[in-house]
């Protein structure tokens, strides 16, 4: 889950995209990145290990109790069978273990923790989505409707996310760009300033020939550089193989606001 | 303002939010302002505890200057305003387009404080046991109330066919193989025979606990079904009541018909209450569900369906209450043989009546008092724009 950049650039046409974005009360676009069928599987294939992985445990264990033992299975299996997933989805984020395993997790569709009406349901509801045979519903629901939701998800009004993550590295090359400032030529629009920005702050991702080479892309921004005619960057010299580069931060860190 | 100013403008705001959106982190930065604390016998228990496992590192790459940050600004910090004043940082951020990875830091944090602002919560200032406490003393029977017209109509399904059969099988008793097969009337017969030695589901009261898990594992999942299967139009949880009417309806008919009535009537008789009422609010549950995407009325189907399904999870929930209350019943007094006859039937009657009453009088005083309170902002509305005109 992430938010928009910028809601009003990016309302171009709807993207076929499994983005889902929801508005929060104070005007921040929340966007849900929905999961999809094979990686909801997963996570049901791991927590149905785990359940059964508790049952089969406490067949050895339990009816060593006799029937107190045998009583007490039974309200396992209950508990594992209807109320495993209301539990975790409640008390860890909506998450199950197998879908922490997968990264996922399920909300609400405006985007908030999954609350215990809700979880109820669309757990419930699970029974129909079996029908008539293993998630043969579920599966066609999922698949026909936009965010991929079954039908317990419909009627529960939830949905299923990536858990969103925050890189390091995001923090740490946050202003780390280091360039003679460079004003660039033309006026740029918000789009393209975003643009060179991002490059600037991905540059350590590409190797410095590609950097060089994406940086050349922007060639009508930068007055004075000499355009390498023909030229590869293996044939240059060492010191102007990287000027593109050079220049295109110096844009960056303008942009950025250093003068 | 440029990124750099800006960032150095407000990023302790950023930080503090980082630590209050992380509770054991702020614990952890603000005890030296909480020593007093200390006197409550728990929290010294729980801070021992606390003590003892290794300290806790904040999450995020800004570790040390969360670590500088001073405890009294944590201590004196408010959320909501915190919250908000990020969400205006984020925008400002993304209008003067600065970096996508300052942005995408902010995103971040708006995130997850969003998801901690709007946590769907218990009613302010009460505990889960609390909150529980009040789900059963008021918001299920109300519901119920609220939706008892579901409840006659499964009720309907469920009670005439049981009705019908009973009487049949007096009149036709061989109309019982129309339902069940005959091995299972001779597995009930040998059950409730008056000359067997235990009655009711062949076995002895040690075995009442596992029976017990049982009727949880399966009464109550039966429940479930007949509530999840509703969603189909309603034709799931129509098709369960009558199916398990009729069973019931057969089983107790036969049973009478041949004279085990003497054993079947007060083995059923304690739990009836609670089981019976339990499926017919399943059903009533389920048939609110699937009947709100067959008549909408006003609304979309979906939002038919969504406004119904938030109202039958309650009343499912409080019907999976009442089956863990009936298997209880069932398993430990309905099979006891050294309770008389009489005395099972006196307690199946109370607990009819304290079933019925419940529905019908449990937290309708506050219910009252709230639709007073309803019409008196009604009235009072209504007058102001009398005034008006």
């Amino acid at each position: 889950m992430s938010l928009v950049g910028n809601t009003i650039e990016n309302a171009g046409p709807e993207m076929l995209d499994t983005v889902k974005i929801a508005e929060t009360p104070e005007g921040v676009a929340l966007k849900l990145t929905c999961v999809s069928f094979y990686a909801r599987s997963i996570a049901w294939m791991i927590d149905a290990l785990i359940q059964g992985a508790v049952i089969i445990l406490l067949l050895f264990v339990l009816p060593g109790l006799g029937d107190f033992g045998m009583g007490l299975l039974f309200i396992v299996m209950f508990f594992l069978h209807w109320l495993y997933p209301v539990f975790f989805e409640v008390y860890f984020q909506g998450q199950t273990p197998g879908k922490k395993l997968m990264k996922i997790q399920v909300l609400l569709i405006d985007g908030t923790m999954v609350n215990w009406g809700a979880s109820l349901l669309r757990n419930l509801l699970r029974t129909v989505d079996f029908l008539p045979f293993f998630y043969a519903l579920g599966v066609v629901t999922m698949l026909m409707s936009r965010d991929f939701r079954r039908l317990g998800d419909l009627a529960a009004n939830t949905i299923v996310v990536y858990k969103r993550e925050l890189k390091e590295k995001i923090i740490s090359q946050q202003d780390a760009v280091e360039a003679a400032v460079y004003a660039p030529k033309v006026a740029l629009t918000g789009k393209e300033q975003q643009t060179i920005i991002s490059y600037a702050e991905r540059r350590n991702d590409f190797s410095p020939e590609r950097a060089e080479e994406l940086a050349l892309l922007a060639i009508p921004l930068m007055d004075n550089l000499p355009v390498p005619n023909q030229q590869r960057a293996n044939n240059q010299p060492a010191e102007l193989a990287s000027q593109g580069s050079e220049r295109l931060l110096g844009i960056a860190a303008y942009l950025m606001g250093r003068r | 303002m440029n990124q750099a100013q800006f960032i150095h403008a407000h990023e302790q705001q950023w930080l503090i939010l980082e630590v209050l959106l992380n509770p054991q982190l702020k614990q952890e930065l603000t005890q030296e302002l909480t020593q007093e604390s200390k006197k409550h016998w728990f929290k010294a228990w729980h801070k021992k505890r606390s003590g003892r496992k290794k300290k806790i590192t904040p999450t995020s790459p800004n570790e040390e200057k969360i670590m500088a940050l001073s405890p009294a600004l944590i201590i004196k910090a408010d959320f909501p305003d915190l919250y908000r004043d990020v969400c205006q940082h984020l925008s400002l951020a993304q209008s003067r387009r600065y970096s996508p990875y300052l942005i995408e830091r902010l995103s971040f944090l708006i995130d997850r404080a969003h998801q901690v602002f709007y946590r769907p919560g218990h009613i302010h200032g009460q505990s889960a046991a609390g909150s529980l406490l009040t789900f059963f003393t008021r918001i299920f029977p109300q519901t119920v109330r609220n939706e008892s017209h579901w409840l006659w109509l499964s009720s309907a399904v469920f009670y005439l066919p049981l009705l019908l059969m009973i009487v049949l099988i007096q009149l036709w008793p061989e109309f019982v193989y129309s339902v069940m097969s005959p091995d299972t009337v001779a597995g009930m017969e040998a059950m409730y025979d008056p000359q067997a030695e235990h009655i009711g589901r062949e076995r002895g009261s040690d075995s009442d606990s596992k029976m017990f898990g049982f009727y949880i594992f399966n009464n109550t999942g039966i429940g479930f079904r007949t509530f999840a299967t509703g969603l189909l139009f309603g034709i799931g949880s129509l098709f369960t009541l009558m199916f398990n009417g009729l069973h019931i309806g057969a089983a107790a008919g036969h049973l009478t018909q041949i004279g085990y009535g003497g054993t079947f009537w007060p083995f059923v008789s304690g739990h009836s209450a609670m089981e019976l009422t339990a499926i017919a609010l399943s059903g009533a549950a389920g048939l609110k569900l699937g009947f709100s995407l067959l008549i909408p009325g006003r609304k979309s189907r979906y939002q038919a369906m969504l406004d119904a399904a938030k109202i039958s999870v309650k009343i499912m929930a409080g019907a999976a209450l009442m089956f863990f209350i009936a298997a209880f019943i069932e398993a430990f007094w309905s099979s006891s043989q050294s309770i008389a006859a009489n005395i099972k039937y006196i307690v199946g009657i109370a607990m009819w009546l304290i079933v019925f009453s419940y529905f019908a009088f449990a937290g309708q005083q506050q219910e009252n008092s709230l639709n007073v309170k309803k019409s008196e902002q009604e009235n009072s509305l209504n007058g102001k724009k009398m005034d008006e005109s």
